[in-house]
């Protein structure tokens, strides 16, 4: 099934559901047919996008909302903030293109920014899902809630069969390992799983953590791998400020437990637009450069913890 | 409009100023907006809106949203004058029938679109009615949404200029120029109206006849005064913002009534 068939099925089944796009139909090009006038096209126009969506939300409606993740959430975000976010309208953001996904666009259109900015909203649940199957478990998850939603777009294709069913803020265990607890999020769980691969060849037992929700959190699946493990990696196609790794030393500090945290994500600056196979290894994210980057930097670490130079 | 109508809204508008005055004892309020709109709200609540106590949340009301939120406590002075619900209240957030918070300008001309929107595709017969001031036409997101409601044919939807002719601190004119105003809507794909905004027989000619046009939104610019009624604020640009001691507020209710001028001693504070 489709991200587009998923959204037919769940406009079939409630009739306040309404498709909204700011001429953004890559994903959506067959619903104007399917749904009528409960397809909205403003045009080029995020904050009349959201601010229409949450005069439909007030009327009972519930409005799946999409454009770039970056005019979705950074041209709009006072919008989302103000007229969403203050009056807990049942508003759901789809971000497409978020991330590398934006490959060869130039920084304009890149969004390494947009976790930081959506999860600083409170009420807001923000949602990465790792491939197309669990967005659209998340799709029907975050249409049926009342709460506003924020999700990144993302139909790449599974690198392995998720087991647990998809609830917010329950994170899923994909590996287990005592040596480093990889957490992730969206489009790179397929890198990071096969990273998992490499590393366990190369004797480095990998916890590996798909965090689907970053809001709410998996409070107890970071606390635990901070325990349980020697070094917890964060991996993220985000800017390093505001994203996963913020959001697990935040937990960890408001809990007084000690981690042993490396962060792989984007520095701060924007990346070098190409294909995405091309972005991940220009960028250091492929499968063996991560690897190499995670065994480096446990390496540093020895079991009890302490730090080598 | 018969004399004992014009002289009810009369009466009204003065016990709504009068409030609007008793607000900006204190902490203070945008006095010289409030007064501005204060007869345009009156005269949609007495003779336009099909909204009343206890019909606040029908599906089939008219909407009034006050995107210009600076200037609510002409709205709140008018919600009590028709009964909406006590003054006490005022104390307290969550009021009967305030449809939407504002206060960032250029917001509720959208969210107006989308209840527009909503009407329209359910079937629904109300109008949904959208104040917003003239400085607030700086704002690129009210003409995005111009463009919007015009795409969707929304005549349901109506934009009611306040047009005093200041924003915060400055004349609109001589900041960022707006007129002609009817042409750039008219442009825009929108029916045009101008009305004075503080005669109720002009006001009745021109809201009995919405919608405009069919197929199009209309906006109605209404020609006000900042600080109407009190000559001490009236069109002066350093009395957006007034904290008016209790003797003040006293000389103004004075002066709505008919007494002299009064006085304002109070500083006036420049918010942004």
């Amino acid at each position: 099934m489709t991200y587009e068939e998923r959204l037919i099925q769940i406009a079939e089944r409630n009739a306040d559901v309404v498709v909204m796009t700011a001429e953004n139909r890559a994903a959506i090009r067959n619903l104007p047919g399917k749904l009528g006038s409960r397809f909205i096209d403003v045009g080029i126009a995020e904050q009349t996008l959201v601010g229409a969506a949450a005069g439909l939300a007030l009327r009972g409606r519930v409005p799946i909302v999409h454009a770039l993740a970056t005019f979705l959430t950074m041209r709009a975000f006072e919008f989302i903030r103000t007229d969403v976010g203050i009056a807990q309208l049942p508003v759901k953001l789809v971000g497409a293109i978020a991330g590398f996904l934006s490959e060869a666009n130039g920084p304009t259109h890149q969004a390494v920014e947009d976790l930081a900015l959506m999860r600083g909203i409170p009420g807001m649940n923000v949602c990465c899902p790792a491939d197309e199957p669990e967005m659209l478990d998340a799709l029907t998850t975050m249409a049926s809630d009342r709460a506003p939603w924020y999700m990144r777009y993302n139909a790449r294709q599974s690198a392995f069969e998720h087991r647990a069913p998809f609830v917010p803020g329950i994170a899923e265990i994909v590996t287990e390992g005592a040596d480093v607890a990889l957490l992730t999020y969206g489009c790179l769980t397929r890198e990071c799983y096969e990273a998992t691969g490499r590393l366990a060849d190369a004797g480095i037992g990998v916890r590996l953590v798909n965090m689907r929700t970053l809001k709410p959190i998996d409070e107890a699946a970071i606390l635990k791998s901070a325990r349980e493990t020697t070094l917890v990696v964060t991996v993220e196609d985000h800017f390093a400020i505001g994203g996963l790794a913020t959001i697990v030393a935040e937990v960890a500090a408001a809990n007084e437990v000690a981690i042993r945290l490396h962060s792989i994500a984007l520095p701060g600056r924007w990346f070098t637009p190409s294909l995405f196979a091309d972005v991940l290894e220009c960028e250091g994210f492929s499968p063996e450069h991560l690897a190499r980057r995670i065994a480096a930097a446990f390496a540093r670490h020895d079991s009890r913890g302490h730090v080598h130079a | 409009m018969t004399p004992a109508t014009r002289g009810n809204l009369s009466a009204r508008a003065l016990r709504v100023r009068e409030r609007i005055v008793r607000m900006s004892v204190g902490g203070g309020c945008f006095i010289g907006a409030s007064l501005s709109c204060a007869d345009l709200i009156v005269f949609l609540y007495a003779s336009v809106l099909r909204v009343a106590p206890g019909t606040e949340l029908a599906a089939d009301r008219d909407y009034l949203f006050l995107s210009k939120g600076h200037d609510v406590p002409a709205l709140y002075s008018t919600l009590v004058d028709f009964g909406f619900f006590d003054e006490a209240r005022l104390a307290h957030h969550l009021i009967p029938g305030i449809e939407f918070h504002s206060g960032s300008l250029g917001h509720l001309p959208a969210v107006a679109v989308g209840v527009a929107l909503d009407i329209q595709i359910s079937g629904g017969t109300n109008r949904v009615f959208v104040i917003v001031g003239d400085g607030e036409l700086n704002e690129g997101s009210v003409w995005e949404a111009a463009l919007v409601a015009a795409a969707r044919k929304l005549d349901n939807l109506v934009l009611i200029v306040d047009r005093n002719e200041f924003q915060a601190n400055l004349r609109t004119e001589d900041l960022v120029p707006l007129e002609p105003i009817e042409a750039k809507f008219a442009a825009f794909g929108w029916a045009t109206l101008r009305i004075d905004g503080h005669d109720f027989d002009d006001m009745a000619r021109g809201f009995a006849r919405l919608p405009l046009e069919s197929g199009k939104p209309t906006v109605i610019i209404a020609n006000t005064v900042r600080g109407k009624g009190l000559a001490s604020l009236e069109r002066r640009a350093d009395r957006w913002f007034v904290a008016l001691t209790d003797d003040e507020a006293a000389a103004m209710i004075n002066e709505l009534h008919g007494g002299a001028e009064a006085t304002v001693m109070s500083q006036t504070r420049i918010v942004r």
